[in-house]
């Protein structure tokens, strides 16, 4: 899920806020056979901007199942915003939005 | 997040799990789990440093004091930065005491990222503090930390 201004003016910062349904199991816990549940997390989270990356994120164990991120980037031109999530166990998600700068 | 239902353990199973009860009290201090120290959370901040120093100021953490649930914590960081091509943030680390692993999560950020403010929401295996280490463009590191006081404890939380 994410949410992103679909209007902006030119140099303005925005907020995109995105949430992703994921357990981020840690690797650290004791499952109900007593073995190790293995790990499977999401590591990495971009965000490009008509191309071009404005926001990375490497994401370890710590962070909270069905991670959650929210950042900041200048409105410069309209244009397509692509989100791209990729974990453990070959995890790979997208998501597109469309900006529209005035 | 719900779990399948748990089938009733066999004796195999049962004997499994007292060998390995057995195997892990000669092993382990009762109640040792994997923990980072804060001297693990040390060196990994001082892979980021390299041979540079890290600076206090600049960085906020915005982050509840008391915690009832570590599974996932509100966690905001801040950094006072124009955020212009001169001077800008690079990147934001941030860094736990106490969980498995004292790496929380890396962003990278650059003089298009129009704020330096990131949120998110982490997990906290015990009460600990929390440092955010911020990269501006000249190459200077800058620091922030918060402490953290956790009554339910996640990450490491077994599911029998």
């Amino acid at each position: 899920m994410v949410s992103v201004p679909a209007k902006a003016r030119r140099g303005a910062a925005i907020e995109i806020k995105t949430l992703i349904s994921h357990p981020m199991e840690t690797g650290y816990r004791v499952g109900p056979n007593g073995a190790m549940i293995p790990r499977d997390i999401i590591r990495l989270f971009t965000c490009t901007y008509n191309g071009e990356e404005v926001f990375r994120a490497e994401l370890s164990p710590a962070i909270a199942a069905n991670p959650f991120l929210s950042f900041f980037t200048t409105a410069l031109e309209s244009g397509t915003l692509m989100f791209r999530w990729t974990g453990d166990g070959g995890f790979e998600a997208t998501h597109t939005a469309e900006i529209a700068v005035e | 997040m719900p779990e399948p239902p748990t089938p009733q353990p066999s004796r195999r199973v049962f004997l499994r799990r007292t060998a390995a009860l057995a195997a892990g009290a000669v092993a382990l201090r009762p109640g040792a789990k994997a923990r980072a120290t804060p001297e693990a959370m040390r060196q990994a901040i001082r892979e980021v440093l390299g041979e540079a120093e890290a600076h206090p100021g600049k960085v906020t953490l915005d982050i509840p004091a008391l915690v009832e649930n570590g599974n996932a914590v509100p966690l905001t960081v801040s950094v006072e930065s124009p955020m212009s091509e001169e001077d800008h943030v690079k990147a934001i680390h941030v860094f736990n005491e106490k969980n498995p692993q004292p790496h929380v999560i890396s962003v990278m950020l650059g003089p298009r990222g129009g704020r330096a403010r990131v949120a998110t929401r982490i997990k906290l295996a015990d009460s600990q503090q929390v440092v955010a280490i911020a990269e501006i463009s000249d190459g200077s590191f800058w620091s922030g930390s918060a402490d953290v006081i956790v009554t339910l404890a996640a990450c490491v939380e077994d599911l029998q």
